[in-house]
């Protein structure tokens, strides 16, 4: 019995012009509807580029809707739970939210810079911080120059009056938009492998069919193609849930942060979460280290002493350093391509201030761009979770490899 | 001379940053050429091996862009604080 290959329905070429004229519209009329507002500040492509990758306390939706959340506070031994939407005081011209303090029912006087908390009336040198007492009517600051703000001693009132010098800020352990996104990953996560794993358990000894046949490609991809190949056949197991987890994670938050008009998560762009899955993997490569592997670094055999004295301190230093490369790489790409496709959306409500006709020119090709780095950012989502658990592979494949017997050089008779 | 302190001080920060940016941008256009032209010239040598060598390309491009892209996030720093 033969197969016949299956044929999709032709898709008259009328109705999928259509659909794609219908696409393309879409994605300009909401860029030129929110870039209308307000002449009265320039607007500055930076200040928005880093409101969309920074974290935040509350997830920006669209326009005035803000989604408040958590911010639990550890300050002086109690536990401060509260709304984030406490702080909100109204937007201003460019629609960015405006910040007051507030007053946490344990009667400590919180305030919201930059979406940094700290404790009214103290911490920060900001030249718009007027608030010696905790109530302060102009929490308000001008939107523009966060990033200069941030820089200390830019102040022209710089008061280092803090009551207690012993209470700086209080430990921040709201849940922001990133934890609130990596959350959402891992219910994800938690979801999607358990129905496959009890498919697994219901399927025995049938084919794979569903979800269960979708993702099984990429796990046998992890083990067989990455795993074995650097770890070997006989250990790879140990390490494979390690590399299934962080393959998947990173990839299913990179696909997360692409996802647009739910709040532009920022998960592994931030340094926090990947220095975290650096450390893991660190931890694990020095805890499977054999002796053979320290061996190797502390004493390289087939060099020369000369070379074996400047050796050892590079080899002691890339042990740290192989880490936090993996780290900066996944960072870097990622932030990297959120970047540019801010940068092009910026690029249209420049535009746009000056003439809503030239807006909708730059749009169209903006648009396009915006588009074509849309799919390129696709491809960089799978790849950095790839290249991502493929160094670690390798690394774990290196701490944990058996002695071969090195073929010595053979020295030219004399 | 004071006038040429302050402009110095004032855009040296973020126009070096900008310069150092398109530096390393020519490092990963230097970088990830030369490897897509080598595994060009291998893949016309030899067309049987062309899946392989896609995959060690892409690797390798991201490797070298991971580099790059160290540059740029320190140009980044510099620029904005």
């Amino acid at each position: 019995m033969t197969l016949t290959p299956i044929q999709p329905a032709p898709f008259r070429p009328a109705l999928r012009m259509a659909c794609l004229l219908a696409l393309f519209f879409a994605l300009v009329f909401p860029v030129q509807a929110s870039g209308g507002e307000g002449d009265g500040e320039k607007f500055s492509p930076g200040d928005m580029i880093m409101h969309h990758i920074s974290d935040a306390h509350q997830i920006h939706i669209i326009g005035d809707l803000y989604i408040p959340l958590p911010v639990i506070l550890l300050h002086d031994g109690h536990l401060d739970v509260f709304s984030s939407s406490k702080f909100w005081n109204g937007t201003n011209e460019h629609g960015e939210l405006l910040f007051k303090p507030y007053t946490a029912s344990s009667g400590v006087t919180y305030e919201n810079h930059h979406e940094v908390i700290t404790l009214a009336g103290g911490g920060h040198n900001h030249n718009e911080h007027v608030a010696h007492s905790s109530d302060s009517a102009h929490a308000a600051h001008p939107a523009p120059d966060s990033l200069a703000n941030m820089t200390p001693g830019h102040g022209d009132v710089p008061h280092g009056e803090e009551e207690h010098a012993s209470h700086d800020h209080p430990i921040d352990f709201s849940i922001t938009k990133t934890v609130f996104g990596m959350l959402l990953v891992v219910c994800i996560m938690i979801l999607l492998f358990r129905s496959i794993a009890k498919s697994y358990l219901r399927r025995k000894g049938q084919a794979p069919s569903g979800l269960q046949n979708m993702i099984e490609p990429f796990i046998l991809f992890v083990r067989n193609d990455i795993a074995i190949p650097s770890i070997g056949e006989r250990k790879a197991d140990r390490y494979v849930p390690f590399l299934l987890t962080v393959f998947f994670f990173i990839w299913i938050s990179n696909l997360l942060g692409l996802i647009p008009f739910i709040g532009g998560f920022n998960v592994t762009g931030t340094m926090s979460v990947t220095i975290v899955l650096a450390t893991l993997v660190f931890i694990i490569t020095t805890v499977s280290g054999n002796a053979h592997y320290w061996g190797h670094i502390v004493w390289p055999p087939g060099v020369p002493l000369p070379i074996k004295v400047i050796l050892v301190p590079i080899e002691i230093l890339s042990i740290f350093m192989k880490p936090a490369v993996l780290m900066i790489r996944l960072t870097a790409n990622i932030t990297a391509g959120h970047i540019i496709i801010l940068a092009f959306v910026g690029l249209i409500i420049l535009f746009g201030q000056n003439s809503a006709a030239l807006g909708y020119g730059v749009g169209a090709g903006a648009v396009l761009f915006m588009v074509f780095m849309f799919f390129i950012e696709l491809l960089v989502a799978f790849l950095q979770a790839y290249v991502f658990t493929l160094l670690a592979a390798i690394y774990f494949g290196d701490a944990t490899q058996e002695h071969h017997h090195h073929e010595e050089p053979s020295h030219a008779s004399h | 001379m004071e006038f040429l302190t302050v402009l110095l001080d004032t855009m040296m920060n973020q126009g070096l940053a900008g310069i150092g940016a398109g530096l390393a941008a020519i490092g990963a256009g230097i970088g990830v050429g030369r490897i897509g032209g080598s595994a060009l010239e291998a893949m016309a040598r030899q067309p049987e091996s062309l899946g392989d060598l896609r995959a060690n390309m892409i690797v390798a491009a991201a490797l070298v862009e991971g580099v790059a892209l160290f540059g740029v996030i320190v140009c980044l720093l510099v620029a904005l604080g």
